[in-house]
C-alpha cells in the first residue's frame, strides 16, 4: 500500500487491488510471444498459441481427450499405484513426493493409457503426465505401457504414445532402468506381429524414455520446438565445456539429423496419424521372424 | 598417498609398503626378516578382512571403478581360447569404448561384446573412458544380429560410467541407438548372458545388458544414474554421492535381493584386482554353467522365458 493510499480514509480505498472482479485464470500469457490469450479460446486451439503457434504443455488426460474420437473410452490399468520399494529418501521422502504429485495432478502416476477410437478405428493411446514428477518412468509407467502394448497385441490395434518426460525415475533405482528393457520388449513383440506403433515426442522427452519407447516408433513424430535427446543440455555442456548451438536437440534439429520422420503441428496430429495408420494397416501384417528383421 | 589404493584402503597400502621395504632390506643383507614379514602379512590380511567386512555402497562404488580392476580385455585374454575382434558399425566409425568379436569359449563358438576402459591416460582417451557413442552401440547391434544369424550364443561384459553425453553422440542419435539394442536384445533368438564386471552405468550399460541371465561381480555396481549425478540433482550437491549411493541400491547384494540380478560372482579378498586369474575362472565357470542350461532350451522357450522375465520387472500396488 502506498503512502498516499494510507492517507485516504478506508471508505474510499479499494481493497485487494483491481483484479478483484476478474475470475482466476481466464487470461493467460504466451511464454514465447507474450500475447495475452483468452483461456477458453486457447483450449479450443489445443493449447497452441494462435499468434505464434507456440505449443504449450497439456495434461495427459486433456491430450488423450483432444486426440481420440469423442465417446466411450476404457482406461488400461488405471488402478496401479507406485510403491516405495527402496525406501528412497533424499531431501524429501519418495513417499511424500508421490503423495504431493498425486494431489497436484489428480493422477496415480505419470502415464495414462486408454482404449478408444481414432477416426473410427480402434486404437490404444497413452500419454505421459509431465506434472507428475517430471513425467518420470518408474514401475507403474513401465507396467501401464507394457499392458497397453499387450492390449494392442490382443486386439491387433495400433499404439500411439505421447511422451513428455525427463526420463527414468531415480527414486526407484534400477527398477526404473529396467522399465526401459520392459517397454522395449513389448514393442519388439509388436514389431514381430506387424502392429503399428507411433511415437509422438512432445516437449520435453529426454533420458531413459527417449532411449527406449520414445525412439522406437515405426513412425517418430515431434511437435514443433520440443526438446528431445538422450542427455540433458546441462550435462552435455558440463562434459564438452562449451556453449551448445542454438536449436540443439530441438525437433527441427532432430528432423535434420534424421532421427524423426516429421514435425507436426498439434492441430494436424489426429488427421495425419489416422491417415498414416490407414495406409499402414491396409494389407495383412507380415509375420516377422525375430532377430535381423526387427532391426 | 598411493594412487593405486582407494581412500579407505590406505591402511592396507601402508602395511604393503612396510612389507615391501622389509623384503628389500632382507635381500640386501643376510639378516632373516621372514618372521617379521610373515607377521605383517597376517596383520595385513586381518586389516583387509576388517575393512571389507562392512563396505558401504559408496566404497563399493569406488571399488567398481578401481584403477587396477580387471577390464574386459583382461578377461578376454584369460577366458577365451580364441578371440577375433570385429570392428566398426559399417555406417560411421569404429567405437573403441566397445570391443566385440567372435570367440571360442571352452570349446564353444560364441559372439562377444564388452565395454572397455583404458588404464593409462592415453588409453583412457582412446577408449573414451568406456563411454560409448551411437556407433559403439550400432557395432554391438551388428554383432547381435550376426550372432542370431549364425546361432551363436551372445556373451556381454558391462563396464561403463554411461553412454557418452556429447554433441556428436546426440546428433547421431544416442537415444535411438540404445533403444534399438534393447528391443533387439529382448527378442534375440540365441542365449544372451550379461555380466557386470565393474561399473553398470544406466542406459549405456543396459544397451548391452538385456539377456536371459544377468550376473554381477561382487563389487561391481549397477545403477540408473551415477551416485554423483543423482546427488547433484536431488541434493543439489554432488558431495552427497555417499547418501545417493546408499539410497539408489546399486550393489550386487541389494540387486540380487530385488530379483534384478541372477547371480553374484564372489571376488577374492580385497577385490578382483587382488587376484584377476581367480576371478576370471569364476566368471568363466558361471557363464559356462549358464550356457549349458540355456543351450538345452528351444528358441521359443528361450524367448518366452526372457519376455516374461522382462515384463515381470517392476514393483507397484494394484
Amino acid at each position: 500500500m502506498s503512502w498516499f493510499q494510507k492517507l485516504m480514509p478506508s471508505r474510499i480505498r479499494t481493497e485487494g487491488g483491481t483484479k478483484r472482479n476478474v475470475p482466476e485464470g481466464l487470461w493467460t500469457k504466451c511464454a514465447a510471444c507474450s500475447a495475452v490469450l483468452y483461456k477458453p479460446e486457447l483450449d479450443r486451439n489445443l493449447a497452441v498459441c494462435p499468434k505464434c503457434s507456440k505449443h504449450m504443455p497439456v495434461a495427459a488426460r486433456v491430450r488423450l481427450e483432444q486426440f481420440l474420437d469423442p465417446g466411450e473410452k476404457r482406461e488400461i490399468a488405471g488402478d496401479l499405484e507406485p510403491v516405495d520399494t527402496l525406501k528412497f529418501r533424499d531431501q524429501k521422502k519418495y513417499r511424500d513426493r508421490i503423495i504431493a504429485a498425486q494431489k497436484k495432478t489428480g493422477e496415480k502416476d505419470a502415464l495414462i493409457a486408454l482404449v478408444g477410437k481414432l477416426a473410427e478405428r480402434d486404437i490404444v493411446a497413452c500419454a505421459f503426465e509431465f506434472a507428475f514428477m517430471g513425467g518420470s518412468m518408474g514401475s507403474v509407467v513401465g507396467e501401464k505401457f507394457a499392458r497397453a502394448g499387450q492390449e494392442c497385441l490382443r486386439l491387433k490395434v495400433p499404439l500411439v504414445c505421447f511422451s513428455a518426460t525427463g526420463g527414468a525415475r531415480m527414486q526407484e533405482g534400477l527398477l526404473s532402468l529396467m522399465q526401459m528393457a520392459k517397454t522395449s520388449a513389448v514393442l519388439g513383440r509388436m514389431a514381430e506381429e506387424g502392429i503399428p506403433y507411433i511415437s509422438v515426442l512432445t516437449h520435453p522427452t529426454t533420458g531413459g524414455v527417449s532411449a527406449s519407447l520414445g525412439m522406437l516408433g515405426d513412425i517418430n513424430i515431434a511437435e514443433p520446438g520440443a526438446l528431445i535427446g538422450f542427455a540433458g543440455p546441462r550435462v552435455i555442456e558440463q562434459t564438452v565445456r562449451e556453449k551448445l548451438p542454438e536449436g540443439f536437440q530441438r525437433s527441427e534439429f532432430l528432423l535434420e539429423k534424421g532421427a524423426i520422420d516429421m514435425i507436426l503441428d498439434r492441430r494436424q496430429l489426429r488427421d495425419e496419424i489416422a491417415a498414416m495408420l490407414a495406409l499402414m494397416m491396409d494389407g495383412e501384417p507380415a509375420k516377422v521372424v525375430s532377430g535381423e528383421v526387427v532391426a | 598417498m598411493n594412487p593405486n589404493y582407494l581412500d579407505f584402503e590406505q591402511p592396507i597400502a601402508e602395511l604393503q609398503a612396510k612389507i615391501d621395504e622389509l623384503r628389500n632390506v632382507g635381500s640386501d643383507n643376510a639378516i632373516n626378516l621372514d618372521e617379521e614379514i610373515r607377521r605383517l602379512q597376517i596383520k595385513m590380511r586381518q586389516k583387509i578382512r576388517g575393512i571389507f567386512k562392512d563396505l558401504t555402497p559408496w566404497q563399493i562404488s569406488q571399488l567398481s571403478r578401481h584403477p587396477l580392476r580387471p577390464y574386459t580385455l583382461d578377461y578376454i585374454e584369460k577366458i577365451f581360447d580364441e578371440f577375433h575382434e570385429l570392428h566398426g558399425d559399417r555406417t560411421f566409425a569404429d567405437d573403441h569404448a566397445i570391443v566385440g568379436g567372435l570367440a571360442r569359449f571352452r570349446g564353444r563358438a560364441i559372439m562377444f561384446i564388452g565395454q572397455q576402459k583404458g588404464r593409462d591416460t592415453k588409453a583412457k582417451i582412446f577408449r573414451n573412458f568406456g563411454m560409448a557413442r551411437p556407433e559403439g552401440y550400432r557395432k554391438a547391434l551388428r554383432l547381435m544380429n550376426m550372432a542370431a544369424r549364425f546361432r551363436l550364443p551372445l556373451v556381454t561384459f558391462i563396464d561403463t560410467p554411461g553412454a557418452y553425453p556429447g554433441v556428436g553422440a546426440e546428433e547421431r542419435g544416442q537415444s535411438e541407438a540404445i533403444a534399438r539394442n534393447l528391443q533387439v536384445l529382448s527378442r534375440l533368438p540365441v542365449p544372451v548372458i550379461c555380466t557386470i564386471i565393474g561399473e553398470g552405468g544406466s542406459g549405456g550399460a543396459l544397451a548391452i545388458g538385456v539377456g536371459d541371465r544377468v550376473n554381477m561381480l561382487q563389487y561391481s555396481t549397477y545403477s540408473v544414474i551415477t551416485p554423483e549425478g543423482c546427488a547433484s540433482i536431488l541434493w543439489k550437491d554432488a558431495a552427497n554421492a555417499q547418501s545417493a549411493a546408499t539410497a539408489l541400491g546399486i550393489t550386487s547384494a541389494r540387486l540380487k535381493e530385488l530379483g534384478l540380478v541372477d547371480k553374484v560372482i564372489r571376488e577374492p579378498l580385497g577385490g578382483a584386482h587382488k587376484n584377476p586369474d581367480k576371478v576370471a575362472i569364476r566368471v568363466a565357470n558361471c557363464i559356462e554353467a549358464q550356457l549349458e542350461v540355456l543351450g538345452a532350451q528351444t528358441t521359443d522357450q528361450l524367448l518366452d522365458t526372457r519376455y516374461k522375465r522382462l515384463l515381470s520387472f517392476g514393483e507397484f500396488n494394484g
